[in-house]
């Protein structure tokens, strides 16, 4: 728990609380991507590049550009005048507690459950880029492939999609 | 010898460094290196814009800046000055924060993405096993400060030409990865550094540099047409089509704030020029054996500002793309090239040594090219050109 895990703790929750509470959209959208940058920093302050860059390949090159035109192309840019805020917030606050509750249960459990050196919780396996790579093409290589499979069919069936053209259209 | 003028910049960074006080020795060498790299690169821009500014002028019959200065040499200078004097102007419906941050995400990324080039032998600022993926994790970072752009700014053209570049960088990433993944199938690395050493070999002078692989040049020229349009460089720079947008995305930005996206730009095309030039091009390594005495860092530059000149000589020739044509290109053409690409790759991995995996690689892709665009044509139907007059 370093000086660095409690700036990048407060960037984070400043940034979710920002995505949940601003008025505009948009706002909330940007808001939202300092929270994903947030996350991504963490996981390299773990030494976790792999999925510190993932996290920030994914998330704000895409699923935040993803965010921003759906509201864009979607007619709810323009804030409503009678505030953002849902009327049953009540409920929403209870599944997020309890989804965080679950949550940190799993996290605190994993730390019991890991074997670390003499029996300390705190154990910090090396895991390099390389290391991933290696277990992605050995181990773990047939649900690799099988997800490649699903994706490279995906892009295709976009392309096939958008491939046909109506005769005599030009 | 050539030995210390090689590794000239190295030395000297390890001297400066041993005059600090001990603790400070390793913070002292990243601040120097990063010092060296934001320096550097401006200073390049200055030279590409004059470059670009009187390669124009000489392919459009004129001469080009010729004021200040020796060859208008100093006009850089000159147009630095006067971005720095001119009223920063923020329309008033503008959103003021977003607005003002744009800029600086995007030079702060672009800048970022310079980290992991190796711009010599052992001149690279952090050495990293997964390099790549974290010049691709910054470049896409680089789309939002472009949307952050055109929204905030409150103007119709701005907004149209951020939603034309952020759809064009989606569209031609995805290019960009897949051509670049060959390169990591084949060097087995994610690393910069490594994927430059495994192409520093030379068989009878000649180096052994992807792109003199079938797959490689594919791959190198569909990377070059990703780049080009990742940088919203001529001929897919209608993000900022003059004639139909204004300047697109940061038509509402004006004094030291535009001059920021305009330095983000030109870093953008020598940041991605860089890359280019490491996966394809061999990166530092002489490009014939005899030549290795030449020091490595003289040849990634010079790499680098040849690919500078080619975007410039095809801004000065090539029409600019419809938007339409752009979205077919990307996703109807270079996709499918890209992943047969890979194929290829595989292809040419696993055939072992010897003569028969160029023969069949090259088929392979020629026979595609070929075919593909012979089958476009058909389906065209161009008949008779056909005017049409004002009455």
């Amino acid at each position: 728990m370093s000086v660095v895990f409690y700036l990048l703790a407060a960037l984070t929750v400043a940034g979710g609380l920002a995505a949940v509470m601003l008025k505009n959209t948009v706002h909330c959208a940007l808001a939202l991507t300092v929270a994903f940058a947030g996350l991504a920093l963490f996981f390299l302050d773990l030494d976790a590049q792999f999925a510190g860059f993932a996290q920030i390949l994914v998330y704000i090159g895409a699923v935040a550009i993803l965010v921003v035109f759906a509201i864009l192309l979607t007619k709810g840019s323009e804030t409503p005048k009678d505030g953002v805020y849902s009327r049953n917030w009540l409920a929403g606050l209870a599944i997020a507690a309890g989804v965080f509750a679950v949550l940190g249960w799993a996290v605190l459990q994993s730390a019991r459950v890991l074997p670390g050196p003499g029996g300390t919780p705190t154990a910090t396996p090396e895991v390099t880029v390389k290391e991933i790579g290696n277990a992605l093409m050995g181990r773990y290589v047939l649900p690799l492939e099988i997800v490649a499979l699903l994706l490279t069919a995906a892009l295709i069936g976009a392309v096939i999609v958008a491939m046909h053209e109506k005769e005599g259209a030009k | 010898m050539s030995e210390k003028a090689d590794q000239i910049f190295v030395l000297l960074q390890h001297w400066l460094v041993s005059l600090l006080p001990a603790g400070w020795q390793q913070p002292g060498g990243v601040v120097l290196a990063v010092l060296v790299i934001i320096c550097l690169f401006p200073a390049l821009f200055a030279l590409a814009v004059w470059m670009e500014r009187k390669g124009l002028g000489r392919i459009q019959n004129r001469l080009g800046p010729n004021r200040v200065g020796p060859f208008g040499l100093l006009q850089p200078i000159a147009d630095g000055i006067k971005s720095l004097t001119k009223e920063d102007i923020v329309p008033r419906s503008a959103d003021a924060a977003v607005h003002f941050l744009a800029p600086v995400v995007l030079v702060v990324t672009v800048f970022m993405g310079f980290a992991v080039l190796p711009m010599g032998r052992n001149m690279v600022l952090a050495d990293m096993d997964a390099g790549l993926l974290f010049y691709f994790a910054m470049g896409a970072s680089t789309e939002l400060a472009v949307f952050m752009a055109g929204w905030s700014s409150r103007n119709k053209y701005s907004l149209l030409g951020a939603m034309r570049a952020v759809a064009q960088m989606i569209s031609y990433e995805v290019v960009l990865l897949l051509s670049s993944v060959a390169v990591v199938m084949m060097s087995g690395s994610l690393s910069l550094t490594r994927i430059v050493e495994a192409q520093n070999h030379y068989s009878w002078g000649l180096p052994h540099w992807y792109i003199f692989t079938p797959w490689g040049c594919a791959g190198f020229v569909m990377y070059a047409i990703a780049a080009t349009a990742e940088t919203n460089r001529s001929p897919f720079d209608l993000p900022e089509g003059e004639s139909e947008l204004v300047a697109g995305y940061h038509t509402e930005y004006s004094g030291f704030k535009f001059a920021l996206f305009f330095l983000g730009e030109y870093l953008a095309m020598f940041s991605i020029s860089g890359l280019g030039t490491t996966l394809f091009l061999g990166g530092w390594s002489a490009p014939f054996s005899w030549l290795g005495w030449v020091p490595s860092w003289i040849w990634f530059f010079a790499k680098l500002m040849l690919s500078i000149f080619v975007f410039i000589w095809m801004r000065g020739t090539l029409p600019r793309l419809r938007q339409d044509q752009l979205m077919n290109f990307a996703w109807k053409f270079v996709l499918p090239m890209c992943l047969l690409n890979l194929l290829v790759a595989g292809l040419w991995r696993f055939m072992g040594d010897g003569w028969p995996r160029w023969v069949v690689c090259s088929a392979i892709l020629v026979l595609a090219y070929v075919g593909m665009g012979w089958g476009e044509m058909r389906r065209k139907h161009f008949g008779a050109r056909s005017y049409r007059y004002a009455e």
